[in-house]
């Protein structure tokens, strides 16, 4: 289970955004995570609430954006339907994935006095 | 807001980021793979179940080196150095990575690694990933290739059931393939067409440790990539 891993990398992250605001309470963080990321969301969640204590994230509430998984023909733009063989039925190129592969903080809010 | 009043209320500022969370492992990630094609080193990060045959793969992969001096690997294990230990057995210089209660290897890992191993004429070198379909695959650790092992009792279904990791594979190694007149229902079919729903470009070797049977189209297919990236960096 790497969930906690990507918390404590997440932490670091909200860390770095913070900088040298020290006087800021950081209030929610905003994560997208992609359908085929290999992260679990509701691991990541109790990963978060068990690790988020002592940090900076301490007062943070965690909001995740599951992104579902696109495929797409690189050459007709062509979407590959849910199920299907990852290659153009008209082209015969291999698909590419257009979403889904997320791990990304999007933005924290900070409460400043 | 409430600075007027004075009433103590605060002001909530947005960062909009849209940072990658594993933004500092994929640095190190590529500050590992600048060190392998400086050195014209080719990487695979193979990955797998525990027990579809990976230590395997690598055994066979020795024997048909005559020099082994060009070969390589890093053993990532949970608790032992036996796979490490196996493969100097085959003759592969290596190191083991006792990950303890990770899953996965990441760049940082494998980057303490590098720094220990000597390189010196290394052709192919060979990670070793802990025995895990879902974790390894989150994980740039610089490789130049990603590669699956998948045995053929491990059920036709298991690259549905596990997409990210074949979503990222370059080649599939279909392995203990002398096992299958033991498995009268095993359905090779199956297995490729469940392969093609999450691989965009389902390249697939079939090859057994057992008799060394496909062993050399993976030989092949591993000199062909290390050229292309040779030349790659040649005219870079
Ligand atoms: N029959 C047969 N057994 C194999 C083959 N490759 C591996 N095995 C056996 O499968 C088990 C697990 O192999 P190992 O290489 O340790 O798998 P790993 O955990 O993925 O590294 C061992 O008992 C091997 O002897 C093969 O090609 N054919
Ligand atoms: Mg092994
Ligand atoms: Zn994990
Ligand atoms: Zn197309
Ligand atoms: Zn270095």
């Amino acid at each position: 289970m790497h969930e906690y891993s990507i918390v404590q990398s997440l932490v670091d992250s909200v860390a770095a955004a913070v900088g040298t605001r020290t006087d800021a309470v950081v209030r929610s963080v905003r994560v997208s995570i992609g359908e085929v990321a290999g992260v679990d969301c509701g691991l990541l969640t109790t990963a978060y609430e068990v690790f988020r204590a002592g940090t900076l994230c301490e007062n943070a509430a965690m909001t995740i954006d599951r992104i579902p998984a696109r495929w797409e023909c690189p050459l007709c733009g062509a979407a590959i339907p849910r199920g299907a063989v990852l290659q153009c039925p008209q082209c015969h190129e291999p698909a590419f994935m257009a979403a889904g592969d997320e791990i990304i903080l999007q933005r924290v809010e900070l409460e400043v006095a | 807001m409430c600075q007027d009043c004075g009433c103590g209320d605060t002001n909530l500022v947005p960062l909009e980021l849209q940072t990658r969370i594993l933004a500092r492992n994929d640095s190190t990630a590529e500050h590992n793979r600048q060190h392998f094609r400086e050195r014209g080193i080719f990487t695979v990060n193979l990955m797998g179940s525990p027990g579809s045959g990976k230590t395997a793969v690598l055994e066979a992969t020795a024997r048909m080196f005559k020099n082994g001096r060009r070969l390589a690997a890093i053993a990532g294990d949970l608790a032992t150095d036996n796979d490490a230990a196996r493969l100097v057995r085959a003759g592969i210089r290596s190191c083991a990575i006792e990950t303890g209660q990770a899953c996965h290897l990441d760049a940082e890992m494998v980057h303490h690694e590098l720094h220990h191993l000597d390189l010196e004429g290394v052709e192919f070198l060979f990670i070793e990933n802990v025995g895990n379909l879902v974790c390894p695959a989150v994980y740039d650790l610089g490789q130049s290739v990603n590669v699956v092992a998948l045995s053929v009792t491990e059920g036709e279904d298991k690259p549905l059931k596990y997409p990210t990791m074949f979503a990222k594979a370059d080649l599939v190694l279909l392995t203990k393939l002398d096992l299958l007149p033991h498995l009268p229902n095993v359905d090779m079919t199956a297995i490729r067409n469940a392969i093609a729903k999450v691989m965009p470009d389902p390249h697939i070797i079939r090859m057994s440790a057992q008799d060394d049977a496909g062993v050399d189209g993976w030989v092949a297919w591993l000199r062909e990539r290390r050229a292309a990236q040779v030349h790659e960096v040649v005219s870079a």
